[in-house]
């Protein structure tokens, strides 16, 4: 195992409420971590909506979704919080009064006073594509993410989408594939209009193959595939020789870790006291999307207030002997000081 | 109220009362049709609300609007008569609408 980080707090999930969770701490001389398993922080903001407006935020009138997540970064800069991106929070230990040991699937070993759970609607995973069989194959000779591109040197590789996913890994993978074919559902492609001319061009040059269809079945043993059946648009059947299928149909949101912690979950929610938003698990604090009491509403603003509240518990395990006293940012110098602005 | 009927991958049929207005997704939620998830509530961003449109029904219903087709990319086995139901909105019209819901929606 590796040395443990220490932090005051580890903030689970980077969504924008674990980042404004930040930002309160943060004025009350408390320092944190964050971990997400996206490689991008703005949780669903950033993920599933980064264009589209939203109207609901306090004081401001209109923000998109990637908009709102880099006004967070910009506020919460001055507290200089560390992100761990690209990784899945997988066991809280306890280990002290109150101590946390946390773990990532990375292997990452964190040690906090307290720990906030801002995990929203659970962990993003790609979606499976619902091909009999396929089980056997994952992450053996279908992946859903590339780690390592040597692992695809002169293989046959099937790469399945249109987005940017699927087109950056067909640009990426190309030049070392042994051969690379590109299957999309319809010949009309979502991603970035630069990378779609790449890959015709390619594919204009012989250089890969590109296929419209779905596909309907797989041949291997042992978890090595050999072939995939595609079905035509025009519901004709081929076989295409592959060695690897890349499928990429975006994320979905799985609760994931979040259901071995230890909470008796309600619709896979984790109950909350109102007035500290601490979890039935002492310095464990839940807040956003993830957690549920009498009246939950499922918005970012309801988020940000219990990231205020949940801060004030917190101060009580990561500062024990110092008191708290209430302070307005607009009046308190000494609050200003840790803004960075007097 | 108009009617609309889900029929859900194993055969099952539930035939439920849609307000003018909602969308086929929400009549689904209300009524505890669970083959359709709606992870985004309707937001047109997560494709787990994929129906297919009868035959019959499906120049009634139309085509998917162009960020609809887009969306349509994440979901799996979508044939040309299939939708994301948060996007087609109830409406007299649709009275009697037939609709068949997949055995999966990603998750
Ligand atoms: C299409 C759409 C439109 C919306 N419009 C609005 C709106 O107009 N107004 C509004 O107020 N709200 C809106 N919402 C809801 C809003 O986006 C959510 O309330 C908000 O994102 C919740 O923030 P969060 O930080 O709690 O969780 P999330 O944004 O879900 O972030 C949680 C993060 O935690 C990470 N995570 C989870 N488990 C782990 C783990 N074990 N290890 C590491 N990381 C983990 C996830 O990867 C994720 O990035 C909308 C949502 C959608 C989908
Ligand atoms: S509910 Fe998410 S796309 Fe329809």
């Amino acid at each position: 195992m590796s040395e443990p980080i220490k932090t005051d707090v580890l903030i689970i999930g980077a969504g924008p409420v674990g980042l404004f969770a930040v930002f309160e701490l943060g004025l009350l001389d408390i320092k944190t971590h964050l971990v997400d398993i996206l490689d991008k922080v703005g949780g669903q903001c950033a993920e599933l909506y980064p264009e589209k407006p939203i109207y609901d935020i306090p004081a401001i009138p209109l923000i998109t979704g990637q908009g709102l997540s880099e006004a967070l970064m910009q506020q919460i800069k001055p507290f200089n919080p560390t992100f761990h991106l690209g990784e899945m929070v997988t066991t809280i230990e306890n280990i002290g009064d109150p101590l946390f040991r946390i773990t990532t699937d990375r292997g990452k070993v964190f040690e906090a006073k307290a720990v906030v759970i801002a995990a929203g609607g659970g962990s993003f995973q790609p979606k499976r594509p619902p091909i009999n069989g396929i089980e056997p194959y994952e992450n053996k000779s279908v992946f859903y993410a590339v780690r390592k591109m040597e692992t695809f040197r002169d293989k046959n590789l099937l790469i399945v989408g249109g987005g940017d996913s699927a087109l950056d890994w067909t640009l990426n993978l190309q030049p070392i594939a042994k051969r690379l074919t590109l299957l999309h559902r319809r010949d009309d492609f979502r991603g970035a209009p630069d990378s779609v001319n790449k890959m015709r061009a390619l594919v204009a040059a012989g250089a890969m193959d590109l296929r419209i269809g779905q596909v309907t079945e797989l041949e291997g043993a042992d978890g090595q595939l050999t072939a995939a059946t595609i079905k035509g648009a025009d519901g004709a059947m081929t076989r295409v020789e592959t060695d690897a299928m890349l499928p990429f149909f975006g994320l979905t949101m799985k609760l994931g870790p979040v259901a071995d912690w230890g909470f008796e979950l309600k619709d896979e929610l984790i109950p909350v006291d109102v007035s500290t938003f601490e979890t039935s698990r002492p310095g464990l604090f839940a807040i956003g999307d993830i957690n549920t009491y009498p009246g939950k509403l499922k918005l970012i603003l309801s988020g940000f207030h219990e990231a205020a509240l949940m801060a004030q518990k917190a101060h009580h395990y990561v500062h024990p002997s110092k008191r708290l006293v209430f302070q307005y940012t607009t009046s308190s110098t000494s609050l200003q000081k840790k803004l960075g602005v007097s | 109220m108009p009617k609309i009927t889900f029929i859900e991958h194993d055969g099952a049929e539930h035939t439920v009362d849609a307000e003018i207005g909602a969308t086929v997704m929400e009549a689904a939620l209300r009524n505890g049709i669970s083959s359709i998830v709606a992870e985004c509530g309707g937001g047109c961003t997560c494709a787990t609300c994929l129906v297919h449109v009868d035959d019959a029904w499906s120049p009634a219903v139309g085509p998917p609007s162009a960020e609809e087709e887009e969306m349509l990319d994440s979901a799996f086995e979508v044939k040309p008569t299939s939708r994301l139901s948060c996007q087609i909105k109830v409406t007299e019209a649709l009275d009697g609408l037939i609709v068949r819901t997949p055995s999966y929606q990603g998750r």
